[in-house]
Formats: structure tokens, C-alpha cells, sequence
């Protein structure tokens, strides 16, 4: 009888949100200096779990429940910083980071320029974003154009288990701020990946194509790869062969992963949950057209949140870009048999 | 009708039960208040103890100070500096600000305290980088353990408790001081770093300039509190009201305060009572919010003056001394002049140097395009220049 060898760690389905917890705990056993703070982050875990088990792991010094004041958190994270701290710092979800956001922009994101290196801001911060879990009012926001808007920040966001991660332990690693938005629907995501044999660390500012393909690319991030994933698999049928690239970092963007694809396929839609006027989308179009304008078939087209503010739960489905409405968005991308038979715009 | 009066609830008047018997404040709030009038040494009986070395080492350097603040605003006349926000009138609770601390310790200022960074000894020039426009800090806070001048209001406050709260995790005994102005004090961050430090015991004093506008707004637009000094028992820690142009009470308390911060004792705020004896800066008109009987009245309790009043009566204040005094402080202010008349070396690459630890691709595309639009510039200026 002959036996395989059985791998020494089983790779078995685990939820996004406990590779998040144990990245924590990696990177705080390998370095003294990662200090992790929040609201409820110690004894409660976190409100969504991530920090479970942290505090009593590392004691209260290290992972430590702060009062309830954003602004003083983050604030103090940077001081902690300026004495060569590592702090990570956890905003309980989107719309409770608005308070933070001076501290955010006049300080975290300019502290290394204004000083010319001097006073490096190696600081993390993680906020749940994104809708879709039937939060009430100030739960669901999508965020991240604030922060693209903002020099000096890296904009990172995993929509995989491997990439909550890997992404997490690259994010704290680095020397400079890091909004690491954490796509709150995705948190009990599971997909095979071992607690005892985490991923590399991933680099930040690199692009992953999800899904190779010819016919379009569909350029996604975070809540939204998922529902991109899935419009591509319903896409065959109406025989296009859709790319689809996460961008895992909105800043850095890749340019060149997201370029060399749609130069390929001559076709591109952005899609985010964040509303489209003033979102990601514009620039990623921009661009895109900027780059490709001679290898392009059709205008890259968006499929975003609609220019409203965050829909109650009961409505959020109508707001969420959804399969049918990515594919509807494909079916506008000027193919030939658009022409020939009278369809699409 | 009140909750008592509603119908069914009438069985329990007077038997309602309040909140259970373990409840009782957290803290004694009497010890943390501030004294009713501001604390003052000058002109009391206390003022005999007073060490003649510290004496005059402070009057030396408020006159240096003042000399300092003269010579900067005289620079944004020159067009030298963009703009200056003075401290004449403030120069005793600068100087105890930086006197106060230890080397290792750390001074957080604000951008109307370019002084208390230059009485620790920070390089003039440096200091006045952010003012001057070169750049936006002009030295290395690591090495003089000074954090950049804020200019957004209180948003300094937090970082010192951090700072100072990373320090004592890390076991060493250094003490931050924060400065803030009476507006500053109505800013969500002086909230916030005030129970932040308190609840985490932090290191931390907190010094809270009181010089009656906050541009042209007095304080009381400002706040209803008694003083700013007992916004501290709000926090749990002690509030301290002081005399701020009496130096030597603004360094006794602050060093009190530093070395209570230092053995564990928590963060304390001490509010200096002050006048801003000019404008806001160069650009503002004092004269639309404020009357000059009133300036008047608090240049007659000038620091300086003060200080004097007391050196004098002691006999510690000999014709040579002040004229060596004033020498030292004409020789600093006129290399200051001569160095800030010198044009700064500006580097338009930097502007994309700084901005991450490694350059991002589109970061380095647009240093290029800079570089492009330099060159042909000079170019240009070349040609013209060539031209008979």
C-alpha cells in the first residue's frame, strides 16, 4: 500500500478575519515595538473579533482598549511613533474614523515629508469599510476616496484570506502610514489557507490578476472582488472572457499591472462600492485612458455606488454594484456584435 | 408632571433608590483644583528664597527672548520671514517652558512658541524655517527632542501624550510639556489628550498659555469654565493657575509639575495667566478687537520689568550685568539678521524626496517633469541672458 505524505500543515477553510488576527499576533511576537490600540480591541477582541485573544496574549500595555475618542487615538499613536513605536491602530468601523481625519491629514500623512525623513510615521491603520452587512446608519461606508486624496498614505485593501495576511504584515512592516481598509463583508469569507502556514508577507503596491482572460478587464478592489469574480464565470455564457485584477493598493497604484492588461484586452470597467462621482473609479479611468487610449475599444466604463449617502439596510442591495449591473455595464463596451445587430448603446 | 408625579409611580416617592450604595467619586476632586488667584512669588515674601543663579539666568534670557522675538518680526518687514507669530509679553512662560526640562525630556510647541524652541537651544535659523518658508521644520526633532511647531490647534497635545506614554512602556523616565494657547484649549484635542494622558497616567504636562485672544476673540467667547485651570478636575488630574509673567512662579510650578510627571505622579495642566503684548502676527491689527488702555495696563506688569523690580532690590542687577545682558542679546539678534539675509539653498526636488520612505512610480514621474520644466527655464533664462 502506498501512502502520501500528508503535508505538515493542513491547509483547511479559515475566515478572513482570523488570518487578520493571527498577522497581529505574528507581528507583534516578532516585534516588541507593534503596539496595537482601539476601541474594545482588548478584552472584547475587537467588535468584529480581529484583536481576539491579543490582550491576554501580550497584556493590556500591548494591546490596549483606549477611550472612545478617534482623534486622541490616533493622535497618541503618533506620538507613540515618534518615539519608535510601531502602533496599529484600529478604527471601529469607516464613518467612526471621521473624527481622526485631522490627525490623519495634517499629521500621519505629512509628518515624514515636513521633517524630511526625520520623523518616519510607521503606523497602521485598519477600519472595516464597506456595506452589505445590514448595518444601520454610519456603518457601511466606503471611505477610501478621502484617503487616495490624501499624499503621504498608502490606501491598501485585501479581498482575500491570504492577502488579509500577508497585506496586514507588509502594512505593518512599512515605514510609512497605512490605511488598511478591511472589507467588513468579507470578514467570515473562508477559503483554504492554513493558521500554521500563514502566506508571505505581499507586497504593497502590486496588483493581482484574479482572473486571466481576453475579452475585457474588469479592475476591482476589496468588497467588490467577489461579486467581479462571479460576473465573470456568468459572463461565458454570453461568450466573453473576462480579466479581472484586484488591486490589492490603491496607493501605490499599479499602473503598470492594470496598463499592461487593459493594452491587452482593449476594454475596461472599474468597479467599487464607493459612489462613482468624485470615487476611485474617476481616477482609475483617467488613468487608464491616459495610458491605453490607443488600445482601447470603448470608454472604460464604472460601476459604482450611486451618488447618494449610505442606504438603510432594508434598500443597501438596490445600492451595492451587483452581477447583473456589471454585466450590464460589459454588454455597453462597443462590441462588434453591438454593431452588427443593433445592440448596446 | 414630573417622572414622580406619573401615575402608578406615586408608591415610590420619596423611596426611589438612587445609585447603589458602592457609588462614590473616583477621585477627591478638592486637591486637584486651582488655587483662587493666580500663583505669584515676585513682590511676596517667597520671592527671598529665590535662587540668585536661576534669577538671573532667567532675566538673561527673557531679555535675549524679547530681543529674539523683536528681531523676527523686524524680518517679516524685510520680507524675510512670510510671517511671525510673537511672543512679547509671553517670554517668562516660554523660557520656564524649555527651562523646566531635562535634555532627554521632550517640548511640544505650538506655532506662537518659536522662542521656547530657541531658549533650549535650538539653532534661531532652524527654528524659524517653518516661519520662513523654506521649508516646513528645519531640524531634526529626534536630536533636540522637539516636536515640529503645530500650527493646527491642540492637534500637538495628543502626540505628546503618546509620546510620553511610549516612553514610560519603554522604561525610560522622560517628561513631555505640550503648549497650547486659552483658544486651543476649546479644540476636541485638548479634550481628548487631556483624558487620554489622565486615564493612562502619562508623563505629560500640559501648558496652557492664557493671553486673553485667541486672534481677536477674548476669552470669554471662549469658555464658561472658572479658569482653564479647572477644566483639570474634569480629567482626574491637578489644575495649576500662575501668574504667567512671573518667571520664577512659572518655573517653579512647571519644574514642580515635570518632576511629579517624572516619578509616576500623572499629568498635571497649568494654566499661565499672559498678554500677548502685539498683534496676533505682522499681518493682524490688534487695534480692531482691543484697546490700548488695556495693553497699557498689562505692559506695566511686564516679565520683564518684573524681574528686574526684584534683581534690583536684591542688588543683583549691577550696570555692567544689564549692559552685558543687552550686548549678548544685540550680538544674537544681529547674526540673525545676517544669516536670515543670506537667500536659503532651495532644492525643488525635495518636494518629492520626503513624501514616502521609497518614491511611488507616479512620484518619480513627476519629479521628472519638474526636472523637465527646470531645465527649460534655465534654459530660456540662458538665452535671454545671451541676447546683447
Amino acid at each position: 500500500m502506498t501512502t502520501t505524505t500528508a503535508p505538515t500543515t493542513a491547509r483547511k477553510p479559515a475566515a478572513m478575519a482570523q488570518a487578520l488576527n493571527r498577522a497581529l499576533r505574528d507581528a507583534m511576537a516578532a516585534d516588541p515595538s507593534v503596539h496595537v490600540m482601539g476601541e474594545d480591541v482588548g478584552t472584547l477582541g475587537g467588535v468584529f473579533r480581529v484583536t481576539d485573544g491579543l490582550a491576554k496574549e501580550f497584556g493590556d500595555d500591548r494591546c490596549t482598549d483606549t477611550p472612545l475618542a478617534e482623534a486622541g487615538i490616533l493622535g497618541a499613536a503618533v506620538g507613540m511613533a515618534m518615539y519608535g513605536l510601531r502602533p496599529v491602530v484600529e478604527m471601529q468601523f469607516d464613518a467612526f474614523a471621521y473624527p481622526a481625519f485631522e490627525q490623519l491629514a495634517s499629521h500621519v500623512a505629512k509628518m515624514r515629508n515636513r521633517t524630511r525623513g526625520a520623523l518616519p510615521m510607521p503606523l497602521t491603520i485598519r477600519i472595516p469599510y464597506g456595506g452589505g452587512i445590514g448595518g444601520v446608519e454610519h456603518h457601511s461606508d466606503s471611505s477610501e476616496a478621502y484617503y487616495l486624496a490624501t499624499p503621504g498614505l498608502q490606501v491598501v485593501t485585501p479581498a482575500t484570506v491570504g492577502d488579509a495576511y500577508g497585506l496586514l504584515r507588509a502594512a505593518i512592516a512599512s515605514d510609512d502610514p497605512v490605511v488598511f481598509l478591511e472589507p467588513k463583508r468579507l470578514y467570515w469569507s473562508r477559503a483554504d489557507w492554513s493558521p500554521d502556514d500563514p502566506e508571505p508577507v505581499a507586497p504593497i503596491g502590486r496588483a493581482a490578476i484574479r482572473r486571466p482572460g481576453t475579452d475585457a478587464t474588469l479592475i476591482t478592489y476589496g468588497p467588490s472582488l467577489p461579486v467581479c469574480l462571479e460576473a465573470a464565470e456568468e459572463a461565458r455564457a454570453e461568450g466573453w472572457d473576462l480579466e479581472v485584477i484586484d488591486l490589492r493598493s490603491l496607493t501605490p497604484f499599479d499602473d503598470e499591472t492594470v496598463t499592461a492588461s487593459v493594452r491587452r484586452t482593449g476594454r475596461a470597467v472599474v468597479v467599487h462600492e464607493s459612489n462613482g462621482f468624485g470615487g476611485p473609479g474617476g481616477e482609475i479611468a483617467a488613468r487608464v485612458t491616459e495610458r491605453c487610449f490607443h488600445h482601447l475599444e470603448a470608454p472604460v466604463l464604472r460601476v459604482a455606488g450611486f451618488d447618494i449617502p449610505y442606504p438603510p439596510p432594508m434598500l443597501e442591495r438596490h445600492h451595492l454594484p451587483g452581477v447583473d449591473r456589471i454585466l450590464d455595464t460589459v454588454a455597453r463596451l462597443q462590441w462588434e456584435s453591438d454593431r452588427t445587430e443593433g445592440r448596446g448603446d | 408632571m414630573t417622572v414622580l408625579e406619573q401615575p402608578g409611580s406615586s408608591g415610590n416617592k420619596g423611596t426611589l433608590p438612587g445609585p447603589p450604595p458602592a457609588w462614590r467619586p473616583h477621585v477627591d476632586p478638592a486637591p486637584l483644583l486651582p488655587d483662587a488667584t493666580p500663583y505669584r512669588v515676585l513682590g511676596t515674601d517667597a520671592a527671598a528664597r529665590l535662587d540668585p543663579g536661576l534669577l538671573t539666568s532667567l532675566y538673561v534670557h527673557l531679555v535675549r527672548g524679547r530681543r529674539f522675538n523683536a528681531q523676527a518680526t523686524a524680518l517679516t518687514r524685510q520680507g524675510r520671514l512670510a510671517v511671525y507669530p510673537s511672543s512679547t509679553g509671553q517670554e517668562a512662560c516660554e523660557v520656564a517652558a524649555a527651562l523646566a526640562l531635562e535634555d532627554r525630556d521632550w517640548l511640544f510647541p505650538s506655532y506662537r512658541d518659536t522662542l521656547a524652541t530657541v531658549a533650549r537651544g535650538l539653532d534661531p535659523v532652524q527654528a524659524l524655517t517653518l516661519l520662513r518658508g523654506d521649508w516646513h521644520t528645519g531640524y531634526d526633532p529626534r536630536e533636540h527632542r522637539i516636536a515640529p511647531l503645530s500650527t493646527p490647534l491642540a492637534t500637538q497635545l495628543p502626540h505628546a501624550v503618546g509620546l510620553a506614554h511610549a516612553a514610560r512602556l519603554k522604561g525610560d523616565d522622560v517628561v513631555a510639556l505640550a503648549m497650547v494657547g486659552d483658544g486651543g484649549t476649546s479644540e476636541g484635542d485638548f479634550h481628548e489628550a487631556l483624558n487620554f494622558a489622565a486615564v493612562w497616567q502619562a508623563p505629560v504636562v500640559f501648558l496652557v498659555q492664557n493671553n486673553g485672544f485667541a486672534i481677536s476673540v477674548p476669552l470669554a467667547k471662549q469658555t464658561a469654565a472658572p479658569s482653564l485651570a479647572h477644566k483639570a478636575v474634569g480629567y482626574g488630574m491637578p489644575g495649576r493657575l500662575v501668574d504667567g509673567n512671573d518667571a520664577p512662579a512659572m518655573h517653579e510650578v512647571l519644574t514642580e509639575a515635570v518632576r511629579r510627571a517624572r516619578e509616576g505622579g500623572g499629568p498635571t495642566l497649568v494654566e499661565a495667566i499672559t498678554y500677548r503684548l502685539e498683534a496676533h502676527t505682522n499681518a493682524d491689527d490688534a487695534t480692531r478687537y482691543r484697546a490700548a488702555d488695556e495693553v497699557e495696563t498689562w505692559r506695566a506688569h511686564d516679565p520683564i520689568a518684573l524681574l528686574e523690580r526684584e534683581l534690583d532690590a536684591r542688588g543683583l542687577l549691577p550696570g555692567e550685568f544689564v549692559t552685558a545682558t543687552r550686548d549678548a542679546a544685540e550680538e544674537m539678534a544681529a547674526s540673525l539678521r545676517d544669516r536670515m539675509n543670506a537667500d536659503p539653498e532651495l532644492d525643488p526636488m525635495d518636494l518629492f524626496r520626503h513624501v514616502y520612505a521609497e518614491q511611488t512610480s507616479q512620484l518619480a514621474e513627476q519629479a521628472e517633469q519638474l526636472r523637465a520644466e527646470l531645465a527649460a527655464e534655465a534654459a530660456d533664462q540662458s538665452v535671454q541672458e545671451a541676447r546683447p
